[in-house]
């Protein structure tokens, strides 16, 4: 008979334990030392507070870890989808002022909704295509091949805007980085929208063994007659799509498009959500764990900024951080600790 | 047989045990300059252990070593190049994108004023070239060469250390005819310098061709040492295997075998199929409710055929017939379309995902095949699983325990039952009952036969002529990657198995 409550003794809700303590942590500091984190109030219908603004803030690392969770299931990694933000939300505000490039300050016609979210999204499905198509079809490394359009992405996005930060008004498209849904802010909605869909297409369907398959063992998966090769492809263009949510919601937000900055080092934000969240290169993923690596990471920006500690130390908070989180879940690190403390006892 | 050198190496009493197992006990081994000596054995018969106890990788337990009469005992495997003793590892040990020349000075390049003199490592590495005889460009990269002359670069730059003595593990296992008889004229050459080298292979042939003297070891025992022309190939199965020829045809005699043929329909029928370098043309025919056995020593082809019918390598040349109509199976998914199944040879890489679950391993394959939008529900995997756990005795606490932590005879079935839930008309089985225990072995076994008597046609492939010889309808013997002949019904006894590996179908 084991002693661990039952809980623990399912392999997914365990491996939730140590990402979940670590972020109980963050929050159980700032319940003692910043006054009025936990301070939620409705203004006019809507949520504000410190947790509110960390979800909101979190959404676009939190969408992007779900796609990114995804790949490194399958063995791969992501590296574009800060560029794919910087392209989607370059595209965004090109279709709402497209002469503004050229200097023109007028605003044409007012562009369709549909078209200001739907060419982006298109977009970053191509892009996804291309990872995948490298990956799973040419066989080049993950690393290298999104890398590749890591570099020229953001290049690609700096085309579209010339260079230049392209500011728009555009009230109905407005809405998706700062409108309100029922009181909560339509960024957590999409992030949420995205995590049932993310589990209706793994869990309800295959796709969630399979893609855990191809990651666990590709050689095994292949002789079950597997479609490894379409299911990368399929799950790249996912992550790219997340990222292009992500662009939208950021372009939206801050009514421009930033082609230098938009989702600048957001890859490595996911990454590390990804393994905070305890899912492996390569066989079993769990979304719930990157989303609370990536709150992690977002209540650490916030709380390094409410303390008022410069915000060029933040990488370094974050560094340390994540280092602890994911020596904790190591196992070996855990037994080596374990050991090292019972030959102290035994040597007193 | 060469008496006209000295001892080189002399090993006597060598002993050496891991855990639970004694990998080396007592062994004696001779090598003598300008000989070619060949180690022999089945898997697990120590000839691994002997080297690497030789190079340094190991330690021994017990016994004496002597190089050209001084004990020696490296610590290190760096160790062994620098006493004379070099050796040539099956997988090429070479930096593809490297030059030729680099490759055979890496790590001991020629220097000037402390940079790498290219002019003098160039010049060396042509003379090097040439003293076998070898017409190559030192300054390409090594890829841009065949699979052969690399493996002969290995060599050359194995004996560029001034060596005496030259190990070559399996050296060409992935050579084709004309590739090895050139390592041969090379071995040859380095033979009359004096060189003694020592020769692991599994093909019988080339040991006839190429030494002067056979060791055979068995279970990590010496079971002697004969001069070539001495030991015909027959005794020199029956060493390696531990069995003499006369008492098997006596006990074949005794056990009548119970074989009906199942109906005649055939389900398979494959027409000259083939694949340079890994396996010659071949024809076989498969019948439903029919087992059919390969046999054959390892390296023979076994599993090269189940690729090749499985669509894991695809055929270069002939025809498959599935149900009399012609099929071209390219991947595995196209295959298992057919209701093909394998268990494949290396159960830990290719078969089980040690991560998963037993439940979610056993129902894979056939959710593969209905489809990522048909899932399963959980009630039905449940009951299927519940069905093959107990149909095939899966020891495992409950279904969702990680596959990885169960024993090896349990993943096997867990992946016997994964193609059984699939529902297959036509199985693959490669070594199912490799490393397993006595009692599960026969389970297998016993399913086999049972699983053929259902209709379904079924290739069993094993290195234990004994497990053939009971389960199978008929048998195909297989020998250096050829079907040499087929056998059926009271022919198929061991001793008929072993004179045909040894020599063909001449019998």
């Amino acid at each position: 008979m084991s002693l661990k409550p039952s809980f623990l003794q399912n392999e997914t809700t365990a491996k939730l334990i140590w990402p979940l303590a670590a972020l109980s942590a963050i929050i159980v500091f700032n319940l003692l030392f910043t006054p009025g984190f936990f301070h939620i109030e409705i203004k006019d219908g809507h949520l504000f507070g410190s947790l509110i603004d960390i979800l909101n803030r979190g959404a676009p690392v939190m969408l992007v870890s779900i796609g990114m969770t995804l790949v490194f299931a399958t063995g791969g990694v992501d590296l574009s989808v800060g560029a794919v933000i910087a392209i989607s939300g370059a595209i965004a505000a090109h279709i709402i002022r497209p002469d503004y490039v050229k200097g023109v300050i007028e605003y044409g016609e007012v562009a369709p909704l549909i078209w200001v979210i739907g060419i982006p999204l298109l977009i970053s499905l191509v892009a996804g295509l291309w990872n995948g198509m490298l990956v799973a079809y040419i066989g080049v490394q993950p690393i290298i091949a999104t890398l590749i359009l890591m570099v020229a992405g953001r290049g690609i996005a700096q085309l579209i805007t010339e260079g230049k930060i392209v500011v728009f008004i555009h009230e109905p498209f407005q809405y998706i980085g700062g409108g309100f849904l029922f009181g909560i802010p339509v960024p957590i909605v999409l992030v949420l929208a995205t995590l049932v869909v993310t589990y209706l297409l793994t869990r309800r369907t295959a796709l969630g063994i399979f893609i855990e398959a191809i990651g666990a063992n590709p050689k095994a998966s292949l002789y079950m007659g597997i479609r490894a090769n379409v299911i990368k492809v399929a799950v790249y263009m996912f992550c790219a799509l997340c990222a292009g949510v992500a662009g939208l919601i950021i372009c939206s937000d801050i009514k421009a498009a930033d082609a230098n900055n938009a989702g600048l080092f957001l890859e490595l934000d996911a990454i590390a959500a990804v393994i905070i969240g305890g899912t492996m290169w390569g066989g079993r993923f769990t979304v719930a764990g990157s989303i609370i690596g990536a709150l992690i990471i977002q209540s650490l920006t916030t709380t390094i900024l409410t303390r008022g500690i410069a915000p060029e130390i933040t990488l370094v908070f974050k560094a340390v951080v994540i280092i602890c989180v994911a020596l904790i879940q190591s196992e070996t690190f855990r037994q080596l600790i374990a050991g090292h403390l019972l030959k102290k006892e035994a040597g007193k | 047989m060469s008496n006209n050198g000295g001892a080189l190496l002399q090993i006597t009493g060598l002993s050496k045990g891991f855990p639970g197992v004694q990998a080396l006990q007592d062994v004696d081994f001779t090598l003598r300059s300008g000989e070619i000596h060949a180690l022999m054995g089945q898997n697990g018969a120590g000839k691994s252990t002997l080297i690497k106890v030789l190079t340094g990788l190991y330690k021994k337990d017990a016994g004496t070593m002597l190089l050209e009469g001084t004990p020696f005992e490296f610590s290190s495997p760096e160790e062994a190049p620098k006493h004379g003793i070099s050796t040539v590892y099956q997988e090429v040990n070479l930096i593809p994108n490297l030059t030729v020349a680099e490759n055979i000075y890496l790590g001991r390049q020629p220097k000037r004023f402390g940079a790498i003199d290219w002019h003098t490592l160039n010049r060396n590495a042509e003379e090097a070239v040439k003293r076998l005889d070898l017409d190559i460009d030192v300054t390409q990269p090594v890829s841009s060469y065949s699979m052969a002359i690399q493996q002969l670069v290995a060599i050359i730059r194995a004996l560029d250390i001034q060596a005496r003595i030259l190990i070559l593990d399996e050296p060409t296992s992935s050579l084709d005819a004309a590739e090895t008889e050139r390592l041969f004229d090379v071995l040859r050459k380095l033979k009359s310098q004096g060189i003694g080298i020592l020769f692991v292979t599994h093909f019988l042939g080339q040991v006839y061709q190429i030494s002067d003297t056979i060791t055979v070891l068995r279970n990590g025992m010496l079971v002697g040492e004969r001069p070539v022309e001495e030991l015909p190939k027959l005794q020199l199965i029956e060493m390696m295997l531990g069995k003499s020829i006369e008492s098997l045809q006596k006990a074949d005699k005794k056990t009548s075998k119970e074989c009906e043929t199942g109906t005649d329909t055939c389900f398979l029928r494959a027409q000259g199929l083939g694949r340079k370098g890994t396996m010659h043309p071949f024809n076989l025919e498969i019948r439903k409710g029919e087992v059919m056995g390969l046999a054959g020593l390892l390296g023979s082809g076994r599993t090269e055929t189940a690729r090749l019918l499985f669509g894991i390598d695809k055929a270069q040349q002939g025809k498959l017939f599935i149900n009399d109509e012609s099929e071209v199976l390219n991947t595995p998914r196209k295959a298992i379309a057919h209701r093909f199944g394998l268990c494949p040879e290396d159960r830990k890489s290719e078969g089980i995902i040690e991560d998963l679950s037993v439940r979610e391993n056993i129902i894979l394959a056939l959710q593969a095949r209905s489809g990522i939008f048909h899932k399963l529900s959980p009630k039905r995997q449940s009951a299927i699983v519940d069905k093959y756990i107990k149909m095939l005795d899966i020891k495992a606490s409950s279904q969702n325990q990680k596959v990885g932590d169960l024993s090896g005879g349990n993943q096997q079935k867990v992946i016997v039952a994964r193609w059984l839930a699939s529902n297959p008309e036509f199985l693959i089985l490669d070594e199912p009952t490799r490393g397993i225990d006595v009692g599960a072995k026969a389970e297998i076994e016993k399913l086999i036969v049972e699983l053929s008597r259902a209709g379904m046609a079924v290739l069993f492939i094993s290195s234990e002529l004994e497990e053939i010889i009971a389960c199978a309808d008929r048998v195909a013997v297989l020998s250096d990657r050829e079907i040499v002949h087929e056998i059926a019904g009271d022919e198929i006894e061991e001793s008929r198995i072993m004179k045909i590996i040894a020599h063909g179908d001449k019998q």
